[in-house]
């Protein structure tokens, strides 16, 4: 005689509960991966380094994360098991060094400069910084909480330009998709953005005394595999000629 | 009379697992919560500004659900056609959609250059994205569907004979549909409102890729949790227990007649 519908359902269920727990006690090939968190800027390069590491580190297995650098911290600081962080500021390295996790200093792998983005041929006839103030503009940046908006404004500040964002937007990415949507005129982001956007949005330049530099650090970390030599290996060849040529392609200047 | 039937034994043990489920993350906000410095940090002109503008424009965005869902609705309910199909899906789809696909997918047809956007720029004066009306259209574009869903199911629930009847002794439609059909609806649309405002509320995806991130604009609650996230966590955890409070405080007193329930 089948089983009334409910008790058959509970039933499942239970079983599912029992054996779950179970099967999760098994070591899994996934716990071996490297855990590498980077921001978001960093997403190509990044990608490219992990690819190229691989074919020196057969056994390796890499896994990447990408999101804003402040995001990244948060899930540091909330417990995620990360091998390597790369951070687009020192101000957010800072605080991922106050958590003890960290198992050396960290090291400046890579520099970056902004640059303004505008519309494909630069319908408004914007030269440089100075424009972003102009009434007919409408600019965005991204929050001041995200490294490249603190350093726009940053640079705005040094340069005595006013400049209203229409909206503080969380990462260089959205920034450079408003821009080549066309809803908003300009956006202030990393030149390695505006490079790896360039068939979608032009970039105008920053002048040298009115740009922000900023700087990458990378670091390892003691709350991922602590045993795994995955980890401090990547680090290296982040550092190392064949890592800087890596990130040399995808626009970024030497430490 | 009969007696209630018993639940099943075996159902407690999952029943209780998925309460406790959405109980924890309510205990973890709480127990992380800066409790000492709650009120300051709720006075903040910051959480005024987001908690007012989230509370107009989920109304806002309600209002136009109710004023444009309740006869799409009824159309839907209406009959069966390919047509009618057709528009039951293109309704869901937000509901499925991610919503900063949502989110772009406005930008695309109501933004700047977008398929009708650049012909309105100049009848309305403004461009939509970047300004409140653009954050109430993201909201009514994730919430309408879960009314318009909600009341198309308690229509065609309906039992039809009373329209009918109101019919045959000569209403027109329209006098059918206002003195016979809305007034049998009520419970439904009730919860068809609180459904599509709760949403309204909690929507974060398509407003800040439509509408944007800027205080006193467009930077709803969400929006203002989202950012405070990333620098202040615990005004962030204050914003959320404020919004918790805001949902207990309007759920609590509706549970009767609002909520779906016997």
């Amino acid at each position: 005689m089948p089983l009334p519908l409910l008790r058959r359902l509970s039933l499942t269920t239970l079983t599912l509960l029992i054996t779950l727990p179970g099967a999760c006690t098994k070591p899994t090939p996934a716990a071996e991966k490297t855990m590498v968190f980077a921001a978001a800027s960093l997403t190509a390069a990044f990608e490219e380094l992990a690819e190229a590491f691989a074919q020196g580190h057969p056994g390796a297995r890499l896994d990447l994360h990408f999101a804003g650098t402040p995001q990244l911290v948060l899930q540091l600081q909330e417990g995620a098991a990360v091998d390597v962080f790369a951070s687009a500021d020192q101000a957010n390295m800072q605080k991922v060094v106050a958590t003890g996790k960290t198992t050396a200093a960290p090291a400046t792998f890579a520099r970056n400069r902004l640059t303004i983005v505008v519309e494909k041929g630069n319908p408004k006839g914007i030269a440089g910084l100075a424009d972003l103030s102009r009434q007919d503009l409408r600019v965005v940046l991204c929050g001041p909480e995200v490294p490249a908006g603190r350093y726009a404004r940053q640079a705005l500040d040094q340069a005595k330009v006013a400049v209203a964002s229409r909206s503080d937007e969380p990462s260089v990415k959205a920034v450079v998709s408003k821009v080549a949507l066309g809803e908003v005129d300009a956006g202030i982001v990393y030149v390695t953005d505006a490079a790896g956007a360039k068939d979608k949005v032009d970039a105008v330049a920053i002048a040298d005394e009115q740009n922000v530099i900023a700087s990458y650090p990378i670091v390892r970390l003691q709350c991922g595999h602590a045993e795994d030599p995955v980890g401090e290996q990547f680090v290296a060849f982040v550092l190392s000629a064949a890592g800087q040529a890596v990130l040399a392609r995808h626009g970024f200047a030497a430490p | 009379m009969t007696p209630a039937p018993r639940f099943p034994v075996l159902l407690w043990l999952p029943a209780a697992l998925a309460a406790a489920f959405f109980l924890l993350p309510l205990v973890g906000l709480c127990q992380r919560a800066p409790w000492s410095s709650l009120a300051t940090r709720l006075a903040s002109p910051a959480i005024r500004d987001a908690l007012w503008l989230s509370l107009q424009c989920s109304a806002a965005a309600t209002t136009l659900s109710l004023l444009f869902g309740l006869p799409l609705a009824a159309w839907l309910a209406a009959g069966s056609s390919r047509l009618r199909t057709a528009v039951r899906v293109l309704v869901t789809l937000p509901m499925v959609l991610p919503p900063v696909v949502g989110g772009v997918a406005m930008l695309l047809a109501y933004g700047r250059n977008g398929l009708i956007g650049s012909a309105a720029e100049p009848w309305l004066g403004f461009a939509l994205p970047f300004t409140t009306p653009g954050v109430v259209l993201a909201e009514t574009y994730v919430a309408m569907p879960f009314f318009v869903l909600a009341v198309e199911g308690g229509l065609r629930g309906l039992d039809p004979r009373y329209a009918e009847a109101a019919a045959t002794l000569g209403a027109g439609p329209g006098r059918v549909f206002r003195t016979v059909t809305v007034p049998m609806l009520l419970p439904t649309l009730r919860s068809g409102l609180l459904l599509a405002w709760a949403r309204a509320l909690g929507e974060f995806g398509a407003t800040i890729t439509f509408a944007g991130n800027l205080a006193g604009a467009t930077r709803t609650m969400p929006l203002a949790v989202y950012t405070a996230l990333e620098t202040d966590p615990d005004a962030a955890i204050t914003l959320s227990l404020l919004m918790v409070g805001i949902a207990a405080a309007v759920l609590f007193p509706l549970r009767r007649h609002w909520l779906p329930s016997r």
